[in-house]
């Protein structure tokens, strides 16, 4: 076996794990890694502006392909940045993994120069951390990372390079498999459980599917759509499901909770029987708990055994994957004909109770002269390709997508579900166009938002990432300036963007292409131009400043509860 | 209710950060903790005592279940079992009062480790309740200063023995 360094090492670790980009920033600590990296010419590196626009890059990268996503800065603020990132892949459950920079190990704890205890800073964030204090622990390490990251409910972990570490030499050897006693996720669903599920379901008159994203990651939708159309099961989708569930589908019931549609919430709060699948209840969803889904007795599908029962006291849970658990129920189906047919005929009615909610308040908006949000959004439905992977930053941008653009598969809609992180659509665009070069990718932005990662259109334009960035541009922080006219007497407390560049300008002095609309006719044809145009591109859509964003559900309010338009 | 917690982990730096950030990032209760190697060096068990409703008592084992370091999670409260914490008292102990704390050492089965002209140091083990009642008679006399360990608890290795007693 030949000696390597350890920097040579991780090298050959990222192929053996089939690494073929990864985003990053150099620094002084990762210095011996970014020499051997110039050597990798199988594996792309993507130099972003920012660390923080690395990680959600790789985030990005991960959630468009299902692939791990990789990152490497350097130490101390190199490794700061990027918490914002890890923190979203967190709540998201999207694996990804961060290798940071360090001191050498006999500088930790001396508060040398760009030192940070980013295990220390990281420990609440990861799904697991590592400091590498011995080059031959290297491997396993690394080998741990990748497993952790992608196995049971997947999430990021973060892997500490210390620099000394890293050019001691290694007689290196790739694992070929991780050895973790404490660590071994239920993928396959209690028998038993599933035989009481499909029991329940079938006894039900007004059942409803609430899917989330474990669906998307399980790569478990082509079941869940079997399912939902053999029973005839309404399915209404979390932000992070949009796409499990084909939106077009006449079963669909769209986005439930705070901006969810009518129909979904009338359908949760009069189920009989709610059926989680991948999806943990978070406070935007629920609502008031004590009155979520108050006369159904609630299934609930996950992998993660602290997803049951957290917030939502569930009636029969089933821990695993939510594909093999949806393969069981539908097997346990076998043989249940007659049963079937009882149910489907039973709970008829209870689709035409829905179908009428949908008909009363579907979802709308008011047209006028001013360019709508919601029809830019429309209209980029409309004209884009059908696989075409959009982005999204925080706030009125992103549930005005969720509402109005129609994902018709799974990994087409990037947002920030869980930690709400503003700044995350654009970078995660470059890290999805990366993963698909030859697809359209779209960030669907907000003038607030898109400020807050800008500076990675420079890396767009380096490596000729052709994303279209439409910006809906209102001159607030909308959603934030919307809960101020909704609940604090229009006292709009710094919600103003009062200044904010000239995006055309801007993307021109970024070398990209601007476009300005200010016509609610000039919308369409500024949408293709946008797809036409080679390279990446900055839509200015100059709209309506006091647009909402409805239903609308008050903080704490039970979800029947609307504000409606 | 009281409940104690027998939770196996690698024996590792940081694994009982990992732990402790666990319960104040979730807002969870630690009454006490006591940590140490087992039998196995590469193992350390740490036995946490904590309180909460039903709902927060199944929340704090699973979330610790899925922190990857950690091996096992035992509720013992579950299970018949032994319990001890060790305290050491430091009780004012002048003229009048030097034979009666030596009366209550006695009565309680504490050890006198100390003695100077005015106090004596005493060490005591014992559950909970009787620790807390060693400090409650000796607190008229005057305690100087106290400090317990953390309670450690073991499995009976006959199971519904304490219910036939």
């Amino acid at each position: 076996m030949k000696k390597i360094t350890g920097a040579q090492a991780f090298i050959e670790a990222l192929r053996c794990e089939g690494v073929t980009s990864a985003f990053g920033y150099p620094g002084g600590a990762v210095l011996d890694i970014f020499d051997a990296l110039m050597d990798a010419r199988d594996i792309q590196f993507i130099l972003t502006r920012h660390e923080q626009g690395a990680v959600h890059a790789a985030d990005g990268y991960a959630r468009a392909s299902g692939r791990v996503g990789v990152c490497l800065v350097t130490s101390g603020p190199g490794a700061t940045n990027t918490v914002t990132g890890i923190a979203t892949a967190y709540m998201d459950s999207i694996p990804i993994v961060v290798f940071t920079g360090q001191v050498p190990t006999h500088l930790i704890g001396n508060d040398a120069f760009q030192e940070a205890d980013i295990v220390g800073i990281t420990r609440p964030c990861t799904k697991h951390n590592y400091l590498v204090k011995d080059v031959c622990d290297l491997g396993r390490v690394i080998k741990e990372a990748f497993y952790i990251a992608r196995t049971g409910r997947p999430g990021p972990v973060l892997v500490d390079l210390p620099k000394n570490v890293m050019n001691s030499t290694v007689n290196f050897k790739y694992p070929d498999s991780v050895k973790l006693d404490s660590y071994c996720p239920t993928y396959k669903g209690h028998p038993g459980q599933i035989r009481r599920i499909i029991g329940l379901i079938l006894k039900s008159r007004r059942p409803v599917i609430y899917a989330g994203g474990g669906v998307t990651l399980a790569d478990a939708s082509k079941e869940l759509g079997e399912f939902a159309r053999r029973l005839q099961i309404p399915v209404t989708t979390t932000l992070m499901g949009m796409g499990a569930f084909p939106s077009g589908d006449p079963l669909s019931l769209g986005m439930l909770g705070m901006h969810g549609t009518y129909a979904a919430n009338m359908a949760v709060t009069n189920s009989d029987c709610l059926i989680a699948i991948g999806a943990r209840f978070d406070d935007r969803v629920t609502g008031k708990v004590d009155e979520f889904a108050p006369k159904a007795k609630i299934i609930h599908i996950d992998i993660d055994p602290t997803s049951i029962s957290k917030n939502v006291k569930v009636d029969l849970p089933v821990v695993g994957d939510c594909r093999l658990v949806l393969r069981g129920m539908l097997a346990e189906l076998d043989g249940k004909d007659a049963e079937l047919a009882e149910m489907l005929i039973q709970s008829e009615p209870w689709r035409s109770e829905i179908d009428v909610w949908k008909k009363q308040q579907p979802l709308k908006y008011c047209k006028s002269d001013i360019i709508k949000p919601q029809y830019v959004i429309e209209m980029i439905d409309e004209i884009a390709p059908d696989d075409t992977i959009i982005t999204t930053e925080v706030g009125q941008n992103q549930m005005w997508t969720a509402q109005f653009y129609k994902f018709k598969e799974p990994r087409l809609f990037l947002t920030s579900g869980g930690l709400g992180t503003m700044g995350y659509g654009f970078p995660a665009a470059i890290g999805a166009q990366v993963a698909f070069p030859n697809r359209t990718v779209i960030d669907i932005a907000g003038d607030g938002s898109i400020q807050m990662n800008i500076q990675e259109l420079a890396t767009a334009v380096q490596y000729n990432l052709p994303v279209k960035v439409m910006i809906l541009n209102n001159g607030y922080l909308g959603m934030v300036r919307q809960w101020q006219s909704l609940f604090y007497k229009k006292r709009y407390s710094h919600t103003s963007m009062a200044v904010s560049p000239d995006f055309v300008k801007l993307a021109e002095a970024y070398g990209a292409k601007g476009l300005r609309v200010t016509r609610p006719e000039d919308v369409k044809g500024a949408i293709q131009e946008a797809l036409r145009i080679p390279g990446p591109v900055f839509a200015d859509f100059v709209v309506d400043p006091e647009e909402d964003v409805y239903p609308m559900v008050p903080a704490g309010a039970p979800i029947n509860n609307m504000l409606l338009v | 209710m009281r409940h104690a917690i027998s939770v196996y982990v690698d024996n590792q730096a940081g694994v009982l950060s990992r732990v402790v950030g666990l319960f104040s990032g979730r807002g969870f209760n630690i009454e006490s903790l006591s940590v140490a190697p087992t039998l196995d060096p590469s193992k350390s068990l740490m036995v946490i005592t904590t309180s909460g409703n039903e709902q927060v008592l199944e929340q704090i084992k699973k979330q610790l279940n899925k922190l990857i370091n950690v091996i096992k999670v035992v509720d013992c409260t579950d299970k018949d079992y032994v319990e001890r914490e060790m305290i050491l008292v430091k009780v004012k102990a002048e003229k009048e009062t030097r034979a009666e704390v030596l009366r209550i050492a006695d009565i309680f089965r504490a050890k006198v480790i100390d003695v100077s002209p005015k106090s004596y140091t005493l060490s005591l083990t014992g559950d909970k309740s009787k620790l807390e009642g060693f400090i409650e008679i000796l607190t008229p006399i005057g305690i100087l200063d106290f400090v317990r360990t953390g309670t450690v608890v073991m499995e009976r290795e006959m199971q519904g023995r304490r219910k036939l007693a």
